[in-house]
């Protein structure tokens, strides 16, 4: 499997941060900065970093069904990623969770038919005090309203 | 301030750095004390750091209330096998957002914590554990990694002190379980963040099996303080038996939420009013959970306590990570309990039967409460299971659903009781 020049120097210097012979450490990175460019967890990236990482297939797929942030499924461009966990439902994430999907057309986890956007209620992001707070792929976006998001999803779509 | 406004009760010893013009960078850090500590070090015999450590009343910040200098003091003195000083930035706790801060504005705080951590115990490599979705701290942090390298502040011989030492960051991808110290060590192997039964603890066999100091990002960021001041005088901002000052996460229903630094002991009704500018809209305090979603909740006339691990621990709750969530009187407790229960069966790893299943029914019973199909004997139900995960399982978790469940249930079971038999919630209702 080949990746850019950029992915490449990173894997080369996840597999030298850990000591010899610990190289399985460098699989989670390697699956998520591989998905950031890829799209998704493909079988393909599976054997690969097995390979290079000297564990089996099956190994690496344990990491994989494990963390949440990992997906074998393509997610849109933008990914939005809303907390409604205590903090943020105190103020208000539930109904922007409600408002999102509404806009937007789609539900949990589910991807909007242009591939621009997908949704995800997400548990606490460590954003308590500035909430209600989403993420859309690694970027925050905090003490949202419905008004705001509105914009945010305009803005989103002018970048098309 | 980006974020919120400093506010003027705060004792800004870890965050004194926030806010200064390019905070981040190393000539920040060497301009306003930064390394000071690290020099003092290694002018210090390790036994000489840990005394000092363990001096300061030094708690571990993550929630347990761990005192730190014990904790590295456990790690053997043989040199058989490589140490490892494990920073965990996993920071997940609902209610709690402070570590994000900590790393954000001031970075190299972090690795002199790490340095002085890995001088006494004599480990050379270390990691920071930073969650997955904090992808831009670990921009930050490899940032100042390199540039901590480029000064010789880290790799080899340290400041020409013959020592030396490599850090390095490591993403995670989506585990609260891996805030966990065992969990978290597992995950940083390659592996599902499942945790491992104790003993031996992480002092003894952590990375690799391999001696390790784990703590929390805020344990780390005050321990270039501790060296710089002195042990004393960072126990002397606190209360007894706990020392310095803690970064507190203010959420939910108050004026001015936000992140202040404020010391050990400090009262958490003033907390709520002074600090944070009371509740808002002018509504009546009604609960708060002192510190992250597995702390048990206090009642509003229980709030009028010193926080610190002890008093906290003598009102029946816990400091836990310093999320300070606030509800006023139209929050329902049914409705509280059961999103902190949905998190809890969703993070659930799996592993150990009476969290796995005890968090998706108390999750299910909760549901249907406050839905209106609870019926009488659901609340003994959920006191039974709830009992049977306390203290069954590998890890905290179990204990982290189980003890916040059982507070709301006993503080307010008028309100759960009212939910009963077909009856609507009674704030959606008031709300509507």
């Amino acid at each position: 499997m080949t990746f850019s020049p950029e992915l490449e120097a990173k894997f080369e210097k996840l597999l030298t941060s850990y000591p010899a012979g610990r190289e399985r450490s460098a699989v989670v990175p390697m699956l998520i900065y591989a998905q950031d460019e890829l799209g998704a967890v493909t079988p393909e990236l599976i054997d690969e970093v097995a390979r290079r990482t000297g564990i089996s297939p099956l190994q690496v797929n344990e990491a994989v069904t494990y963390y949440s942030m990992l997906h074998k499924q393509p997610l849109g461009k933008h990914h939005i990623q809303i907390c409604t966990n205590i903090s943020c439902m105190l103020t208000g994430g539930a109904e922007l969770w409600e408002h999102a999907c509404k806009k937007l057309g789609i539900g949990n986890k589910e991807v909007t038919a242009d591939g621009e956007f997908s949704l995800e209620e997400v548990e606490c992001i460590g954003a308590c005090s500035w909430a209600p707070a989403l993420q859309v792929n690694y970027e925050f976006q905090h003490q949202m309203t419905p008004e705001k998001f509105d914009r945010l999803v305009e803005g989103l779509r002018k970048l098309q | 301030m980006p974020y919120n406004e400093p506010s003027p009760l705060e004792v800004r010893v870890l965050s004194k750095r926030f806010g200064l013009p390019h905070s981040q960078s190393i000539e920040t850090y060497l301009a306003t004390e930064g390394y000071v500590a690290w020099r003092r070090a290694l002018e210090m015999t390790p036994e000489q750091i840990l005394d000092e450590v363990k001096a300061s009343n030094l708690r571990g910040r993550g929630g347990a209330g761990f005192p730190t200098g014990m904790k590295w003091s456990f790690v053997p003195r043989t040199p058989d096998k490589p140490k490892y000083i494990v920073v965990n930035a996993d920071e997940s706790e609902p209610g709690t957002c402070k570590d994000r801060l900590l790393m954000e504005y001031d970075p190299h705080q972090l690795i002199e914590g790490m340095l002085i951590a890995a001088r006494a115990v004599d480990a050379h490599r270390g990691y920071i554990y930073i969650r997955g979705e904090y992808r831009y701290l670990i921009d930050i942090m490899d940032r100042a990694i390199a540039e901590a390298y480029e000064r010789g502040y880290l790799g080899k011989n340290i400041v020409g002190s013959g020592f030396d030492f490599d850090a390095y960051t490591h993403t995670g991808a989506g585990a609260y379980e891996c805030g966990e110290e065992s969990a978290l060590l597992e995950s940083l192997e390659g592996k599902r963040g499942i945790p491992r039964i104790r003993p031996p603890f992480p002092a003894a066999a952590g990375l690799y099996q391999c001696p390790t100091v784990l703590n929390n990002v805020e344990s780390f960021c005050a321990v270039p303080a501790i060296l710089r001041d002195g042990g004393a005088a960072f126990a002397a901002l606190g209360t007894p038996r706990n020392g310095g000052t803690r970064l507190f996460c203010i959420s939910g229903h108050v004026n001015r939420p936000g992140v202040y630094e404020l010391p050990m002991g400090f009262n958490l009704l003033r907390m709520i009013d002074e600090v944070a500018g009371g509740v808002r809209g002018g509504k009546k305090l009604k609960a708060v959970i002192p510190g992250g979603s597995s702390c048990p909740v206090l009642k509003a006339g229980e709030c009028d306590l010193p926080m610190d691990f002890d008093s906290l621990a003598k009102a029946k709750s816990m400091l836990g990570s310093g999320g300070v969530v606030v509800m006023d009187e139209d929050t329902c407790m049914v409705k509280a309990a059961l999103r902190i229960m949905r998190f809890y069966a969703h993070e659930s790893c799996g592993w150990c039967i009476p969290c796995r299943e005890g968090t998706v029914w108390l999750k299910k019973i909760l549901t249907r409460v406050h839905e209106g199909g609870g019926v009488e004997s659901d609340i003994p139900l959920i006191h039974e299971l709830s009992d049977n995960m306390l203290g069954r399982t590998f890890c905290p978790l179990g204990d982290a659903a189980a003890m916040p469940t059982l507070a709301f249930v006993e503080k307010f079971r008028g309100e759960f009781e009212a939910h009963l038999n077909g009856r609507p919630c009674p704030f959606e209702t008031v709300a509507v």
